[in-house]
Protein backbone atom coordinates (compact mmCIF):
# COMPACT_ATOMS: atom_id res chain seq x y z
CA UNK A 1 0.00 0.00 0.00
CA UNK A 2 1.39 3.18 -0.76
CA UNK A 3 0.18 5.39 1.69
CA UNK A 4 -0.76 3.10 4.71
CA UNK A 5 -3.45 3.72 7.21
CA UNK A 6 -2.38 3.96 10.62
CA UNK A 7 -4.03 0.63 11.44
CA UNK A 8 -1.66 -0.76 8.96
CA UNK A 9 1.60 1.24 10.15
CA UNK A 10 0.66 -0.17 13.87
CA UNK A 11 0.39 -4.33 12.18
CA UNK A 12 3.30 -3.84 10.65
CA UNK A 13 5.13 -1.88 13.16
CA UNK A 14 3.78 -4.33 16.17
CA UNK A 15 4.70 -7.50 13.81
CA UNK A 16 8.35 -6.20 13.29
CA UNK A 17 7.50 -6.05 9.74
CA UNK A 18 8.36 -2.28 9.53
CA UNK A 19 10.63 0.12 12.11
CA UNK A 20 8.89 3.17 13.70
CA UNK A 21 11.79 4.64 12.34
CA UNK A 22 11.57 3.88 8.83
CA UNK A 23 8.31 4.53 8.70
CA UNK A 24 9.32 7.94 10.51
CA UNK A 25 11.71 8.59 7.67
CA UNK A 26 9.35 8.35 4.99
CA UNK A 27 6.59 11.14 6.53
CA UNK A 28 9.32 13.40 7.32
CA UNK A 29 10.31 12.86 3.40
CA UNK A 30 6.52 13.25 2.28
CA UNK A 31 5.95 16.48 4.58
CA UNK A 32 9.09 18.48 3.14
CA UNK A 33 8.20 17.31 -0.17
CA UNK A 34 4.65 18.67 -0.28
CA UNK A 35 4.87 21.69 2.29
CA UNK A 36 6.39 24.34 -0.17
CA UNK A 37 3.04 23.80 -2.46
CA UNK A 38 0.66 23.09 0.98
CA UNK A 39 2.15 25.40 3.73
CA UNK A 40 0.51 22.77 6.47
CA UNK A 41 3.11 22.79 8.75
CA UNK A 42 4.43 25.04 10.76
CA UNK A 43 6.98 23.19 12.12
CA UNK A 44 8.54 19.97 11.67
CA UNK A 45 10.61 18.40 14.36
CA UNK A 46 12.48 15.82 12.22
CA UNK A 47 15.34 15.45 14.95
CA UNK A 48 12.63 14.96 17.89
CA UNK A 49 10.34 12.67 15.75
CA UNK A 50 13.06 10.24 14.73
CA UNK A 51 14.39 10.04 18.47
CA UNK A 52 10.38 9.21 19.65
CA UNK A 53 10.51 6.71 16.76
CA UNK A 54 13.80 4.96 18.07
CA UNK A 55 12.28 4.80 21.32
CA UNK A 56 9.23 3.25 19.88
CA UNK A 57 11.55 0.64 18.22
CA UNK A 58 13.42 -0.28 21.53
CA UNK A 59 10.92 -1.16 23.21
CA UNK A 60 9.41 -3.29 21.12
CA UNK A 61 12.78 -4.68 20.60
CA UNK A 62 12.93 -5.26 24.90
CA UNK A 63 9.82 -7.31 24.16
CA UNK A 64 7.00 -4.81 25.61
CA UNK A 65 3.69 -4.83 23.83
CA UNK A 66 3.15 -2.50 20.71
CA UNK A 67 1.18 0.04 21.77
CA UNK A 68 -1.82 0.96 19.44
CA UNK A 69 -0.93 3.62 17.34
CA UNK A 70 2.83 1.86 17.59
CA UNK A 71 4.78 4.09 14.96
CA UNK A 72 2.07 5.97 13.37
CA UNK A 73 3.35 9.46 12.34
CA UNK A 74 1.19 12.45 13.90
CA UNK A 75 0.55 15.45 13.27
CA UNK A 76 -0.53 18.53 15.85
CA UNK A 77 -2.44 21.45 15.30
CA UNK A 78 -0.49 24.12 16.76
CA UNK A 79 -3.19 25.16 19.39
CA UNK A 80 -2.13 22.23 21.23
CA UNK A 81 0.76 22.48 23.64
CA UNK A 82 3.31 19.87 23.14
CA UNK A 83 6.59 20.18 25.80
CA UNK A 84 9.36 22.00 23.95
CA UNK A 85 7.75 22.33 20.89
CA UNK A 86 6.93 26.22 19.45
CA UNK A 87 2.92 26.26 19.90
CA UNK A 88 1.69 29.89 18.18
CA UNK A 89 -1.69 29.31 17.63
CA UNK A 90 -0.95 30.72 14.23
CA UNK A 91 -0.69 33.77 16.25
CA UNK A 92 1.95 36.41 15.75
CA UNK A 93 1.21 37.57 19.68
CA UNK A 94 2.59 33.56 20.76
CA UNK A 95 5.40 33.15 17.96
CA UNK A 96 8.15 32.43 20.63
CA UNK A 97 5.84 30.57 22.94
CA UNK A 98 7.22 27.04 23.39
CA UNK A 99 5.25 25.24 26.44
CA UNK A 100 6.37 23.95 28.93
CA UNK A 101 4.13 20.88 29.86
CA UNK A 102 1.71 18.82 27.55
CA UNK A 103 -1.56 18.33 26.82
CA UNK A 104 -3.13 15.74 28.00
CA UNK A 105 -4.13 14.25 24.41
CA UNK A 106 -0.26 14.35 23.79
CA UNK A 107 0.37 12.39 26.93
CA UNK A 108 -2.25 9.66 26.09
CA UNK A 109 -0.98 9.48 21.84
CA UNK A 110 2.68 9.33 22.90
CA UNK A 111 1.82 6.23 25.46
CA UNK A 112 0.19 4.76 22.30
CA UNK A 113 3.05 4.34 20.66
CA UNK A 114 2.07 7.58 18.41
CA UNK A 115 5.10 10.05 16.62
CA UNK A 116 4.71 13.64 16.91
CA UNK A 117 6.27 14.86 14.12
CA UNK A 118 5.60 18.16 13.41
CA UNK A 119 3.14 20.63 14.40
CA UNK A 120 -0.09 22.33 11.67
CA UNK A 121 -0.67 25.29 10.30
CA UNK A 122 -4.81 26.37 11.15
CA UNK A 123 -6.85 29.81 11.21
CA UNK A 124 -4.96 31.93 14.26
CA UNK A 125 -6.14 30.58 17.87
CA UNK A 126 -8.73 28.55 15.40
CA UNK A 127 -10.80 31.14 14.42
CA UNK A 128 -12.12 30.83 10.88
CA UNK A 129 -13.41 28.61 8.36
CA UNK A 130 -10.92 28.62 5.60
CA UNK A 131 -6.82 28.99 7.19
CA UNK A 132 -6.64 32.35 5.68
CA UNK A 133 -6.24 33.81 9.35
CA UNK A 134 -3.55 32.62 10.02
CA UNK A 135 -0.33 34.74 11.11
CA UNK A 136 1.88 32.21 8.84
CA UNK A 137 0.40 32.69 5.61
CA UNK A 138 -2.95 30.50 4.46
CA UNK A 139 -3.00 26.64 3.30
CA UNK A 140 -3.26 25.18 0.36
CA UNK A 141 -5.83 22.37 -0.56
CA UNK A 142 -4.29 19.26 -1.91
CA UNK A 143 -6.60 18.90 -4.34
CA UNK A 144 -7.10 22.31 -6.15
CA UNK A 145 -4.01 24.55 -4.89
CA UNK A 146 -6.03 27.68 -5.65
CA UNK A 147 -8.87 26.77 -3.32
CA UNK A 148 -8.81 26.55 0.47
CA UNK A 149 -8.62 23.15 2.57
CA UNK A 150 -11.40 24.55 5.16
CA UNK A 151 -10.99 25.56 8.69
CA UNK A 152 -9.90 26.17 11.29
CA UNK A 153 -7.84 23.02 11.08
CA UNK A 154 -7.00 23.49 7.36
CA UNK A 155 -3.03 22.35 8.13
CA UNK A 156 -3.68 18.94 9.91
CA UNK A 157 -6.70 18.52 6.96
CA UNK A 158 -4.18 19.18 3.84
CA UNK A 159 -1.70 17.30 5.49
CA UNK A 160 -3.94 14.34 5.67
CA UNK A 161 -5.01 14.27 2.54
CA UNK A 162 -1.89 14.53 0.64
CA UNK A 163 -0.71 11.43 2.72
CA UNK A 164 2.12 13.91 4.57
CA UNK A 165 1.23 11.60 7.58
CA UNK A 166 -1.60 9.08 8.00
CA UNK A 167 -3.40 10.35 11.29
CA UNK A 168 -3.51 14.59 12.72
CA UNK A 169 -5.31 16.45 15.53
CA UNK A 170 -8.24 19.11 14.96
CA UNK A 171 -10.02 21.01 17.27
CA UNK A 172 -14.02 21.99 16.49
CA UNK A 173 -15.60 24.71 18.04
CA UNK A 174 -18.02 24.96 15.31
CA UNK A 175 -16.64 22.96 12.84
CA UNK A 176 -13.21 23.27 12.67
CA UNK A 177 -12.25 19.65 12.46
CA UNK A 178 -15.32 18.41 10.24
CA UNK A 179 -14.96 21.21 8.17
CA UNK A 180 -11.25 20.85 6.77
CA UNK A 181 -12.25 17.19 6.59
CA UNK A 182 -15.11 17.75 4.10
CA UNK A 183 -13.08 20.19 1.76
CA UNK A 184 -10.05 17.90 2.16
CA UNK A 185 -12.12 14.61 1.43
CA UNK A 186 -10.80 12.79 4.72
CA UNK A 187 -12.36 11.98 7.81
CA UNK A 188 -12.42 14.18 11.06
CA UNK A 189 -14.27 13.64 13.88
CA UNK A 190 -15.91 15.62 16.57
CA UNK A 191 -16.07 13.72 20.45
CA UNK A 192 -19.22 14.62 22.35
CA UNK A 193 -18.14 17.41 24.60
CA UNK A 194 -16.02 16.09 27.44
CA UNK A 195 -15.42 12.67 26.19
CA UNK A 196 -11.60 13.88 25.15
CA UNK A 197 -9.68 16.20 27.69
CA UNK A 198 -9.11 19.89 26.88
CA UNK A 199 -6.01 20.43 28.91
CA UNK A 200 -3.35 22.21 26.58
CA UNK A 201 -5.98 23.33 24.13
CA UNK A 202 -5.13 26.78 23.35
CA UNK A 203 -8.62 27.86 24.46
CA UNK A 204 -11.10 29.40 22.48
CA UNK A 205 -14.95 28.84 23.37
CA UNK A 206 -14.48 26.76 26.69
CA UNK A 207 -18.00 25.23 26.35
CA UNK A 208 -17.82 24.43 22.45
CA UNK A 209 -14.20 23.51 22.12
CA UNK A 210 -13.43 19.65 21.60
CA UNK A 211 -10.38 17.78 20.51
CA UNK A 212 -10.42 15.32 17.84
CA UNK A 213 -8.83 13.43 15.18
CA UNK A 214 -8.40 13.50 11.02
CA UNK A 215 -7.40 10.73 9.38
CA UNK A 216 -8.36 8.93 6.00
CA UNK A 217 -10.29 5.85 7.44
CA UNK A 218 -12.91 6.02 10.04
CA UNK A 219 -11.13 2.87 11.54
CA UNK A 220 -8.09 5.37 11.90
CA UNK A 221 -10.32 8.08 13.91
CA UNK A 222 -11.75 5.72 16.20
CA UNK A 223 -7.97 4.34 16.91
CA UNK A 224 -7.04 7.52 17.89
CA UNK A 225 -9.90 8.78 19.85
CA UNK A 226 -9.74 5.26 22.30
CA UNK A 227 -6.12 6.41 22.71
CA UNK A 228 -7.03 10.05 23.91
CA UNK A 229 -10.63 9.45 25.31
CA UNK A 230 -11.38 9.12 28.87
CA UNK A 231 -11.48 11.32 31.98
CA UNK A 232 -8.55 13.62 33.70
CA UNK A 233 -7.73 15.42 36.54
CA UNK A 234 -6.89 18.53 34.63
CA UNK A 235 -10.14 19.33 33.22
CA UNK A 236 -12.74 19.11 35.56
CA UNK A 237 -15.24 19.14 32.16
CA UNK A 238 -13.97 15.85 31.09
CA UNK A 239 -16.67 13.25 31.35
CA UNK A 240 -16.33 9.61 33.29
CA UNK A 241 -18.63 8.09 30.91
CA UNK A 242 -16.94 4.33 29.89
CA UNK A 243 -15.85 4.36 26.32
CA UNK A 244 -17.20 0.96 24.66
CA UNK A 245 -14.70 -0.88 22.24
CA UNK A 246 -14.96 1.51 19.36
CA UNK A 247 -13.19 -0.53 17.25
CA UNK A 248 -15.12 -4.02 17.66
CA UNK A 249 -18.44 -1.26 17.00
CA UNK A 250 -16.96 -0.99 13.09
CA UNK A 251 -18.91 -3.95 11.80
CA UNK A 252 -20.16 -2.73 8.46
CA UNK A 253 -23.77 -4.00 9.53
CA UNK A 254 -26.11 -0.96 9.81
CA UNK A 255 -29.35 -2.85 8.92
CA UNK A 256 -31.91 -1.21 11.34
CA UNK A 257 -30.15 1.81 11.76
CA UNK A 258 -32.28 4.64 11.73
CA UNK A 259 -30.64 7.47 10.01
CA UNK A 260 -32.99 10.79 10.19
CA UNK A 261 -32.82 13.61 7.79
CA UNK A 262 -33.97 17.15 8.81
CA UNK A 263 -35.46 17.70 5.09
CA UNK A 264 -36.43 21.30 5.58
CA UNK A 265 -33.39 22.25 7.37
CA UNK A 266 -31.02 21.12 4.23
CA UNK A 267 -33.16 21.99 1.51
CA UNK A 268 -32.77 25.81 1.67
CA UNK A 269 -28.92 27.36 0.78
CA UNK A 270 -27.23 24.23 -0.29
CA UNK A 271 -25.23 24.16 -3.44
CA UNK A 272 -27.06 22.14 -5.95
CA UNK A 273 -24.37 19.69 -6.30
CA UNK A 274 -23.56 19.51 -2.88
CA UNK A 275 -27.24 18.70 -2.30
CA UNK A 276 -26.91 15.97 -4.95
CA UNK A 277 -23.97 14.25 -3.27
CA UNK A 278 -26.20 14.18 0.01
CA UNK A 279 -29.05 12.71 -1.83
CA UNK A 280 -26.68 9.92 -2.98
CA UNK A 281 -24.82 9.04 0.36
CA UNK A 282 -28.12 9.11 1.96
CA UNK A 283 -29.70 6.56 -0.93
CA UNK A 284 -26.15 4.32 -0.65
CA UNK A 285 -27.14 4.19 3.64
CA UNK A 286 -30.70 3.12 2.75
CA UNK A 287 -28.93 0.28 -0.05
CA UNK A 288 -26.83 -1.25 3.01
CA UNK A 289 -29.91 -1.86 4.96
CA UNK A 290 -30.54 1.73 7.35
CA UNK A 291 -34.41 3.25 7.36
CA UNK A 292 -34.06 6.96 6.22
CA UNK A 293 -36.43 8.58 8.80
CA UNK A 294 -37.76 12.55 9.05
CA UNK A 295 -37.03 14.57 11.84
CA UNK A 296 -37.19 18.07 12.52
CA UNK A 297 -34.28 20.85 14.35
CA UNK A 298 -37.01 23.63 14.22
CA UNK A 299 -34.02 25.97 15.69
CA UNK A 300 -31.18 24.62 13.63
CA UNK A 301 -31.58 27.77 11.34
CA UNK A 302 -30.50 30.06 14.94
CA UNK A 303 -27.40 28.13 15.25
CA UNK A 304 -25.12 30.06 13.13
CA UNK A 305 -25.98 33.43 14.72
CA UNK A 306 -26.43 31.60 18.46
CA UNK A 307 -23.25 30.45 17.89
CA UNK A 308 -21.18 33.62 16.79
CA UNK A 309 -22.82 35.42 20.29
CA UNK A 310 -21.70 32.32 22.06
CA UNK A 311 -18.06 31.49 20.92
CA UNK A 312 -17.01 35.34 20.62
CA UNK A 313 -18.62 35.76 24.18
CA UNK A 314 -16.22 32.99 25.19
CA UNK A 315 -13.40 34.22 22.93
CA UNK A 316 -13.56 37.83 24.63
CA UNK A 317 -12.76 36.26 27.67
CA UNK A 318 -10.38 33.61 27.03
CA UNK A 319 -8.27 35.76 25.32
CA UNK A 320 -7.89 38.81 27.96
CA UNK A 321 -4.73 36.27 28.68
CA UNK A 322 -2.51 37.79 26.19
CA UNK A 323 -1.38 40.83 27.75
CA UNK A 324 2.14 40.87 27.02
CA UNK A 325 2.89 39.76 30.21
CA UNK A 326 2.96 36.08 31.23
CA UNK A 327 3.66 34.93 27.33
CA UNK A 328 4.38 35.79 23.79
CA UNK A 329 4.59 39.49 22.11
CA UNK A 330 5.21 42.50 23.98
CA UNK A 331 4.92 45.69 22.07
CA UNK A 332 8.10 48.31 22.37
CA UNK A 333 5.87 50.40 22.78
CA UNK A 334 5.17 49.41 26.54
CA UNK A 335 7.89 51.53 27.66
CA UNK A 336 4.80 54.03 27.51
CA UNK A 337 3.29 52.28 30.80
CA UNK A 338 1.70 49.55 31.91
CA UNK A 339 -2.15 50.69 29.73
CA UNK A 340 0.03 50.82 26.61
CA UNK A 341 1.86 47.20 27.30
CA UNK A 342 -1.79 45.79 27.15
CA UNK A 343 -3.23 48.32 24.38
CA UNK A 344 -0.30 48.00 22.03
CA UNK A 345 0.78 43.90 22.42
CA UNK A 346 -2.52 42.70 21.92
CA UNK A 347 -3.24 45.04 18.91
CA UNK A 348 0.21 44.52 17.09
CA UNK A 349 -0.12 41.25 18.46
CA UNK A 350 -3.52 39.91 17.29
CA UNK A 351 -4.97 39.42 13.45
CA UNK A 352 -8.17 40.91 12.16
CA UNK A 353 -10.53 37.95 12.82
CA UNK A 354 -9.19 37.61 16.44
CA UNK A 355 -9.52 41.33 16.79
CA UNK A 356 -13.36 41.90 15.54
CA UNK A 357 -14.85 38.75 17.51
CA UNK A 358 -13.08 39.50 20.65
CA UNK A 359 -14.81 43.31 19.63
CA UNK A 360 -18.01 41.31 19.39
CA UNK A 361 -18.13 39.10 22.60
CA UNK A 362 -16.96 42.19 24.66
CA UNK A 363 -20.14 44.26 22.80
CA UNK A 364 -22.52 41.08 23.65
CA UNK A 365 -21.05 41.06 26.97
CA UNK A 366 -21.34 44.30 28.07
CA UNK A 367 -24.22 45.72 30.11
CA UNK A 368 -27.14 46.60 28.52
CA UNK A 369 -26.38 43.81 25.42
CA UNK A 370 -26.10 40.87 27.74
CA UNK A 371 -30.02 40.14 27.93
CA UNK A 372 -30.80 40.54 24.06
CA UNK A 373 -27.25 38.76 22.70
CA UNK A 374 -25.93 36.28 24.97
CA UNK A 375 -28.71 35.59 27.21
CA UNK A 376 -30.78 34.91 24.35
CA UNK A 377 -28.21 32.87 22.44
CA UNK A 378 -27.98 30.49 25.11
CA UNK A 379 -31.76 30.38 25.64
CA UNK A 380 -31.65 29.43 22.02
CA UNK A 381 -29.25 26.98 22.89
CA UNK A 382 -31.68 25.12 24.96
CA UNK A 383 -34.05 25.03 22.42
CA UNK A 384 -31.81 23.38 19.92
CA UNK A 385 -30.49 20.76 22.46
CA UNK A 386 -33.85 19.48 22.89
CA UNK A 387 -34.76 19.69 19.10
CA UNK A 388 -31.62 17.39 18.79
CA UNK A 389 -33.16 14.91 22.49
CA UNK A 390 -36.99 14.77 20.30
CA UNK A 391 -35.12 13.68 16.93
CA UNK A 392 -33.25 11.26 18.70
CA UNK A 393 -36.08 9.43 19.83
CA UNK A 394 -36.86 8.59 16.38
CA UNK A 395 -33.54 8.69 14.56
CA UNK A 396 -29.80 6.70 15.75
CA UNK A 397 -27.82 9.00 14.11
CA UNK A 398 -28.40 12.62 12.26
CA UNK A 399 -27.63 13.53 8.49
CA UNK A 400 -26.87 16.43 7.29
CA UNK A 401 -24.09 17.74 4.78
CA UNK A 402 -20.90 19.05 6.52
CA UNK A 403 -20.53 22.25 4.60
CA UNK A 404 -23.52 23.60 2.12
CA UNK A 405 -20.78 24.67 -0.26
CA UNK A 406 -18.11 22.72 -1.69
CA UNK A 407 -14.07 24.30 -1.17
CA UNK A 408 -13.97 27.63 -1.92
CA UNK A 409 -11.10 29.72 -3.84
CA UNK A 410 -8.60 31.55 -1.56
CA UNK A 411 -9.28 35.20 -0.84
CA UNK A 412 -13.17 34.59 -2.33
CA UNK A 413 -14.97 35.09 1.19
CA UNK A 414 -11.98 37.00 3.14
CA UNK A 415 -13.80 40.40 2.80
CA UNK A 416 -16.95 39.32 4.16
CA UNK A 417 -16.88 38.05 7.50
CA UNK A 418 -21.01 37.42 7.64
CA UNK A 419 -20.57 35.25 4.09
CA UNK A 420 -18.04 32.97 5.72
CA UNK A 421 -19.66 32.57 8.86
CA UNK A 422 -23.07 31.79 7.13
CA UNK A 423 -21.40 28.73 5.56
CA UNK A 424 -21.19 26.96 9.11
CA UNK A 425 -24.81 26.08 9.19
CA UNK A 426 -24.45 22.45 9.24
CA UNK A 427 -21.47 22.06 12.01
CA UNK A 428 -22.15 24.56 14.64
CA UNK A 429 -25.21 22.85 15.94
CA UNK A 430 -22.95 20.03 16.88
CA UNK A 431 -20.62 21.87 19.31
CA UNK A 432 -23.82 23.91 20.92
CA UNK A 433 -25.70 20.84 21.25
CA UNK A 434 -22.48 19.36 22.54
CA UNK A 435 -22.61 15.70 20.39
CA UNK A 436 -20.40 14.20 19.00
CA UNK A 437 -20.00 14.34 14.81
CA UNK A 438 -18.43 12.85 11.88
CA UNK A 439 -17.39 14.03 8.82
CA UNK A 440 -16.56 10.89 5.98
CA UNK A 441 -15.46 11.66 2.24
CA UNK A 442 -19.01 11.68 0.52
CA UNK A 443 -17.92 12.17 -3.24
CA UNK A 444 -16.80 14.61 -5.51
CA UNK A 445 -18.53 18.19 -6.86
CA UNK A 446 -16.32 19.34 -10.50
CA UNK A 447 -15.62 23.46 -10.61
CA UNK A 448 -13.01 24.89 -12.96
CA UNK A 449 -12.25 21.01 -14.06
CA UNK A 450 -10.95 20.07 -10.90
CA UNK A 451 -12.75 17.03 -8.30
CA UNK A 452 -13.58 18.92 -5.28
CA UNK A 453 -14.36 16.68 -2.68
CA UNK A 454 -17.29 17.17 -0.26
CA UNK A 455 -18.32 15.93 3.03
CA UNK A 456 -21.32 13.55 4.48
CA UNK A 457 -21.76 14.23 8.45
CA UNK A 458 -23.34 12.32 10.84
CA UNK A 459 -24.00 12.94 14.16
CA UNK A 460 -24.80 11.18 17.39
CA UNK A 461 -26.57 10.86 20.63
CA UNK A 462 -24.20 12.07 23.63
CA UNK A 463 -21.25 9.62 24.07
CA UNK A 464 -22.44 7.09 21.20
CA UNK A 465 -19.43 8.17 19.24
CA UNK A 466 -19.84 4.05 18.26
CA UNK A 467 -22.84 4.44 16.40
CA UNK A 468 -21.64 7.40 14.47
CA UNK A 469 -17.99 5.40 13.94
CA UNK A 470 -20.06 2.20 12.64
CA UNK A 471 -22.84 4.35 10.58
CA UNK A 472 -19.63 6.09 8.81
CA UNK A 473 -17.64 3.07 8.79
CA UNK A 474 -20.23 1.35 6.83
CA UNK A 475 -20.73 3.97 4.55
CA UNK A 476 -16.79 4.39 3.70
CA UNK A 477 -16.92 0.73 3.09
CA UNK A 478 -19.72 0.99 0.23
CA UNK A 479 -17.96 3.99 -0.95
CA UNK A 480 -14.33 3.84 -0.73
CA UNK A 481 -14.20 6.92 -2.41
CA UNK A 482 -10.38 8.14 -2.56
CA UNK A 483 -8.29 10.08 0.45
CA UNK A 484 -5.75 11.14 -0.73
CA UNK A 485 -5.52 13.97 -3.57
CA UNK A 486 -3.69 13.13 -6.43
CA UNK A 487 -0.86 14.82 -8.33
CA UNK A 488 2.34 15.88 -7.58
CA UNK A 489 2.32 16.23 -3.85
CA UNK A 490 2.51 12.49 -2.95
CA UNK B 1 -31.21 48.45 12.77
CA UNK B 2 -27.99 47.50 14.84
CA UNK B 3 -25.67 50.90 13.58
CA UNK B 4 -23.05 51.23 15.28
CA UNK B 5 -20.46 54.78 15.97
CA UNK B 6 -17.15 54.75 15.57
CA UNK B 7 -17.62 56.17 19.36
CA UNK B 8 -19.65 52.46 19.96
CA UNK B 9 -16.34 51.15 18.41
CA UNK B 10 -14.10 52.80 20.65
CA UNK B 11 -15.73 52.19 23.30
CA UNK B 12 -16.10 48.21 22.64
CA UNK B 13 -12.37 48.24 21.86
CA UNK B 14 -11.74 50.18 25.33
CA UNK B 15 -12.90 47.41 27.24
CA UNK B 16 -10.94 44.86 25.32
CA UNK B 17 -7.91 46.57 25.40
CA UNK B 18 -7.41 47.25 21.85
CA UNK B 19 -6.10 50.19 20.07
CA UNK B 20 -8.07 49.92 16.56
CA UNK B 21 -6.51 52.43 13.52
CA UNK B 22 -8.78 54.71 11.86
CA UNK B 23 -9.27 52.00 9.28
CA UNK B 24 -10.06 49.59 11.32
CA UNK B 25 -12.86 51.40 13.17
CA UNK B 26 -14.38 52.04 9.93
CA UNK B 27 -14.78 48.21 9.10
CA UNK B 28 -15.50 46.89 12.50
CA UNK B 29 -18.00 49.23 12.87
CA UNK B 30 -20.09 47.84 9.50
CA UNK B 31 -18.79 44.47 10.04
CA UNK B 32 -20.12 43.86 13.95
CA UNK B 33 -23.47 45.99 12.66
CA UNK B 34 -23.61 43.64 9.80
CA UNK B 35 -23.05 40.64 12.43
CA UNK B 36 -25.43 42.08 14.68
CA UNK B 37 -28.15 42.89 12.61
CA UNK B 38 -28.06 39.31 11.47
CA UNK B 39 -27.90 37.65 15.26
CA UNK B 40 -31.03 40.17 15.23
CA UNK B 41 -32.95 37.49 14.14
CA UNK B 42 -32.38 35.01 17.61
CA UNK B 43 -35.30 37.83 19.07
CA UNK B 44 -37.80 36.10 16.75
CA UNK B 45 -37.45 32.79 19.03
CA UNK B 46 -39.93 32.38 21.98
CA UNK B 47 -37.66 31.62 24.43
CA UNK B 48 -39.97 32.82 27.64
CA UNK B 49 -39.66 30.31 30.44
CA UNK B 50 -36.55 28.81 28.60
CA UNK B 51 -33.30 28.34 31.03
CA UNK B 52 -30.25 28.94 29.62
CA UNK B 53 -27.53 26.51 28.45
CA UNK B 54 -24.11 27.68 29.87
CA UNK B 55 -22.65 24.29 29.40
CA UNK B 56 -24.03 21.10 28.10
CA UNK B 57 -22.86 18.98 30.97
CA UNK B 58 -24.62 17.94 33.47
CA UNK B 59 -21.61 16.45 35.35
CA UNK B 60 -19.66 19.43 35.12
CA UNK B 61 -17.89 20.74 38.01
CA UNK B 62 -16.54 17.72 39.65
CA UNK B 63 -15.08 17.77 42.33
CA UNK B 64 -11.35 16.43 43.42
CA UNK B 65 -9.07 16.01 46.35
CA UNK B 66 -7.30 18.85 47.12
CA UNK B 67 -4.10 17.34 47.44
CA UNK B 68 -1.00 19.15 45.86
CA UNK B 69 1.18 17.59 43.06
CA UNK B 70 3.76 18.22 41.44
CA UNK B 71 3.65 21.35 39.08
CA UNK B 72 6.13 23.89 37.24
CA UNK B 73 8.84 25.57 39.14
CA UNK B 74 8.30 29.23 39.48
CA UNK B 75 11.57 29.50 36.52
CA UNK B 76 9.37 27.15 34.47
CA UNK B 77 6.70 29.60 34.84
CA UNK B 78 7.87 32.65 33.96
CA UNK B 79 10.11 31.14 31.73
CA UNK B 80 7.97 32.44 28.20
CA UNK B 81 7.59 35.60 29.72
CA UNK B 82 8.82 38.21 27.25
CA UNK B 83 10.31 40.23 30.49
CA UNK B 84 11.25 38.05 33.71
CA UNK B 85 13.54 38.01 36.39
CA UNK B 86 14.26 34.36 36.20
CA UNK B 87 16.16 33.72 39.37
CA UNK B 88 13.28 35.10 41.63
CA UNK B 89 10.13 33.54 39.32
CA UNK B 90 8.75 37.36 38.91
CA UNK B 91 7.49 39.03 35.66
CA UNK B 92 8.58 42.45 35.11
CA UNK B 93 6.24 45.02 33.97
CA UNK B 94 6.44 48.73 33.23
CA UNK B 95 6.72 50.54 36.32
CA UNK B 96 2.63 51.55 37.23
CA UNK B 97 3.27 53.88 40.11
CA UNK B 98 5.09 57.14 40.31
CA UNK B 99 6.32 56.33 36.89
Amino acid sequence: MAHPTARAIRDDVAAGRVSAVEICRDALARIEAANPALNSFLLVDAEGALERARKVDARRAAGETAGPLAGVPIAIKDNLCVRGMKTTAASKILETYVPPYDATVIERLEAAGAVIVGKTNCDEFAMGSSNENSAFGPVRNPWATARTPGGSSGGSAAAVAAAQVPLALGSDTGGSIRQPASFCGVVGLKPTYGRVSRYGLLAFASSLDQIGPIARTVEDAALALTAMAGPDRADATSSHEPLPDLIAALTGDIKGLRVGVPRTFVSEGVDADVKAAFDAALSVMQAAGASLVDVELPHAPYGVPAYYLVCTAEASSNLARYDGVKYGYRSPASANGLQAMYTRSRSEGFGAEVKRRIMLGTYVLSAGYYDAFYLKAQQVRTLLRRDYEQAFERADVIAMPTSPIPPFGIGEKADDPLQMYLADIFTVSANLAGLPAISVPGGFVTRDGAQLPVGFQLTGRPFDEATVLRAGDAYQRATAWPTVAPGELQ
Amino acid sequence: MSALTIADVERIAALAHLDLTGDEKTRFARQLADILDYAQQLQAVNTEGVPATAHVHAAAGAERDDAPRPSLTPQQAVANAPDANLDAGLFRVPRVIGG
